[in-house]
């Protein structure tokens, strides 16, 4: 008696959304199978790698970044050099500098070099903004009016200023959104159905359920992944079907065991290899759970998540 | 398939006894249904009704007992595909392969990562031992792997290699991993002999279904599936369907526990080993076979794998007590929050960030949240006043200042009074807020 199997494929698919412009254009979602689970069925769309930058450039501390961008002069620079990662199909620019408990770099300053690397770069650009609700709405309508034409992702719209920035990313400047919520299966839903019903057409959203490093709270992580995919597919749930963009680099390069010093604790050995694995180690999870893209830092860990996914999709 | 209550009372006596400790047959046929109860309680159902029933009330994966003493582990026992139906249960051991010629340089290093996280040891738990043609070097090899308090697993097709490896650590109740449609005769008999589970690895999922079915049919049911195929995705496809095969198709000759070999499938390839291993502990592996494991592997691999198999139902906690951050002394202040393990990383990592010398307190919240802890009772005026005399805080640290969470920033009068002489700050809402308040502080 053979093995009788049993391919679990849906009737419905995530969505597919497409940010940036030509060929280089990356496409996401469109799978009506679990992640990666291609016995089951053909997935359509590659998962997406974004190289995360800051207003600031890049993590000089780390060694094998800082010799990646090695030479880069000027944001343009560092972003041309991102672009061309190997592994990965978008920059994502991150405007910590906008923080007004940090540097409160003003809001035209961080919007001309959003436009700086969006014109140095000719693949699509991802812009996150610095966590302050305020300062982000009003960074991000910036960001979009300068950027127009360039299809650009805008991450995140929250729960506090998703009207405006549907208003003014996605409907004013024909941007791309994603709607960020913080692990739960149902704030998810309702920020999605809030946006939906500004009349959002589906191509033009995605969604950030949630993000955290290996070891610090990634059940939570897992399980919104696990719930949103499956509601989306087993149920043909419309308002969970965005497909799922993971900020990665973020979370793991600012937790213990990527920055203790190698004097601190001589046991755990060289602190690039450790930030390396738990940015690999947390994007890799991610990516089982269903996220469709992440944003990661490190050109190693990088070209371990592409070989990753290319070996399994 | 699993059986209702009703069939279940059909073949009780019916005679409502409450020998078994139920009110009415029926209850306990209720029972038995949703596993709360084991059908061998009811003291007159005939024999034969009770193996009809044990068998279709059997969960659909086993649980198998592996190594002896203090390597002993249980793997399997699985009942949901997603740990958010109710919860994963075993959580799965990691493992570095050795062979006779690395074995000197590799055991030293494997053994030297072992740590404690949030109340769990972690450590290497097990030594793959491959097999690979000189059956004295192979002996040499296992005797340097025991008495290392780890459990052996022995990667090896050759019957008499295998039962010459047996007469050596049998003993240790290592797992003989070497069973293949070729020769599960000879390997099953040897590891029944020895009391030892048997892995069965084949070319494809096919052959592996006919071989365990041919081993169940011979007796033997103390398995384990080696799912490792010839490239990383053939291995996450047969993980996946022997899973589901078991657990949702109710086919129980795919209910056992799994194992697979990471070295194999990229080998020299730490990096890529480190991102399968994380597809694997979310996807169904019972023992993720490494190359080599070290700190920096180590903990992003155990630390998902610990939260991966936290039960939902029962929140991760820290123990309470002084932590000090940024090389707090005494004369640092004092910070309060609750044992809740995901406020306790989130705090705790924003007020390293800062890098402000601070005690960090974690008093017994239950292991909720602040807001949760608060609302039940746990984390009040007086439970912190209580914590604070509790751990002598007033000796051990000669600072004054407590800086409460804000979301119970309603709790700095009673404080106030209970605790003469300190001074009580409120910190933000949020932890995100803490780098430039504890700066500003």
């Amino acid at each position: 008696m053979a093995f009788k199997r049993t391919p679990q494929t849906f009737n419905c698919s995530m969505n597919e959304v497409t940010f940036g412009t030509g060929e280089k254009a990356v496409t996401i979602g469109g799978e009506n199978v679990y992640p990666l689970y291609t016995f089951d069925g053909e997935i359509k769309n590659k998962v997406a790698i974004g190289v995360e930058i800051t207003d600031n450039g890049f993590d000089a501390s780390v060694p094998g970044i800082a010799e990646f961008y090695a030479g880069c002069e000027g944001m343009a620079a560092i972003a041309k050099r991102a672009s061309e990662m190997p592994g990965a199909s978008f920059v994502v620019l991150t405007l910590e500098g906008a923080d007004p408990n940090g540097q409160n770099k003003s809001i035209e300053e961080c919007a001309a070099i959003a436009k700086e690397v969006a014109d140095a770069i000719d693949c699509p650009l991802a812009v996150q903004g610095c966590k302050n609700i305020e300062k982000d709405t009003e960074l991000f309508s910036k960001v979009a009016e300068l950027c127009a034409g360039k299809n650009i992702l805008i991450v995140s719209a929250r729960q506090e200023d998703y009207k405006t920035v549907a208003a003014s990313a996605v409907m004013a400047y024909g941007q791309k959104m994603s709607a960020e919520s913080a692990v739960d299966i149902n704030l998810a839903k309702q920020l999605n159905v809030l946006i939906s019903q500004m009349g959002i057409a589906a191509e033009n959203c995605v969604q950030n359920v949630g993000s955290a490093a290996a070891g610090y709270g990634f059940e939570y992580v897992a399980s919104t992944l696990d719930r949103v995919v499956g509601a989306a597919l087993t149920q043909n749930d419309g308002m969970l079907q965005m497909p799922i963009v993971t900020p990665v680099g973020g979370e793991s390069w600012v937790v213990k065991e990527s920055t203790a010093s190698e004097e601190d604790v001589p046991e755990w050995g060289s602190r690039e290899e450790r930030g390396i694995e738990m940015e690999v180690s947390t994007a890799a999870a991610c990516i089982i759970g269903g996220s469709n893209a992440v944003f990661m830092r490190h050109p190693e860990a990088v070209k371990t998540i592409a070989n990753l996914v290319n070996a399994l999709m | 398939m699993a059986l209702k209550g009703i069939d279940i009372f059909k073949l009780t006596p019916k005679k409502n006894c409450k020998e078994c400790g139920s009110p009415t047959c029926m209850a306990f046929a209720m029972k038995v249904a949703q596993g709360s109860a084991d059908i061998s309680a009811c003291p007159y159902m005939s024999d034969e009704a009770k193996a009809q029933l044990s068998e279709a009330t059997a969960p659909p994966m086993k649980t198998i007992k592996v190594g002896a003493g203090e390597c002993e582990h249980t793997l399997g026992g699985e009942t949901v595909l997603y740990r958010h139906e109710a919860t994963f249960v075993q959580r799965p051991l990691f493992g570095v392969c050795l062979c006779s010629d690395c074995v000197d340089e590799k055991l030293e290093n494997t053994l030297k990562v072992d740590y404690e996280r949030i109340g769990e040891r972690e450590y290497v738990e097990v030594l793959y031992l491959i097999y690979k043609g000189d059956k004295d070097a192979y002996l040499e090899l296992v005797k340097k792997s025991m008495g290392k308090g780890r459990l052996l697993v022995l990667d090896c097709k050759d019957a008499d290699a295998a039962a010459a490896a047996l007469e050596v650590c049998g003993a240790d109740k290592p797992i003989l991993n070497g069973a293949t449609p070729e020769n599960y005769q000879a390997m099953s008999e040897l590891a029944s002999k020895c009391g030892v589970v048997l892995g069965v690895g084949a070319a494809d999922l096919d052959a592996l279904y006919d071989t365990v079915a041919a081993l169940e049919a011979a007796g033997n049911k103390n398995l384990i599936l080696d799912v490792t195929g010839a490239d990383a995705k053939e291995s996450l496809s047969n993980a996946v369907q022997v899973r589901r095969a078991a657990l949702k198709n109710q086919d129980r000759t795919f209910g056992y526990p799994s194992i697979v070999n990471l070295a194999k499938l990229a080998k020299d390839d730490l990096h890529t080993q480190v991102a399968l291993a994380s597809v694997f502990i979310l996807k169904y592996a019972s023992i993720i076979v490494m190359q080599e494991m070290t700190y920096a592997t180590a903990l992003p691999l155990y630390g998902l794998r610990q939260n991966i198999f936290t039960d939902p139902q029962k929140p991760m906690r820290v123990e309470p007590g002084i932590y000090p951050l940024n090389g707090a002394d005494e004369n640092a202040p004092c910070a309060v929050t609750t044992d809740f393990a995901l406020t306790y990383f989130l705090v705790s990592g924003e007020l390293e960030r800062s890098g402000v010398p601070v005690n960090l307190l974690i008093s017994d919240g239950g292991g909720y949240s602040v807001l949760t802890s608060w609302a039940a009772g746990k984390f009040s005026a007086g439970t912190i006043d209580k914590f604070l005399k509790e751990q002598d805080i007033e000796g051990k640290i000669k600072s004054r200042t407590l800086i409460i969470p804000g979301k119970v920033a309603v709790l700095k009068g009673e404080l106030e009074e209970k605790l003469p002489g300190w001074e009580i700050k409120i910190s933000p809402n949020e932890a995100s807020g803490l780098v430039k308040f504890m700066k500003d502080l």
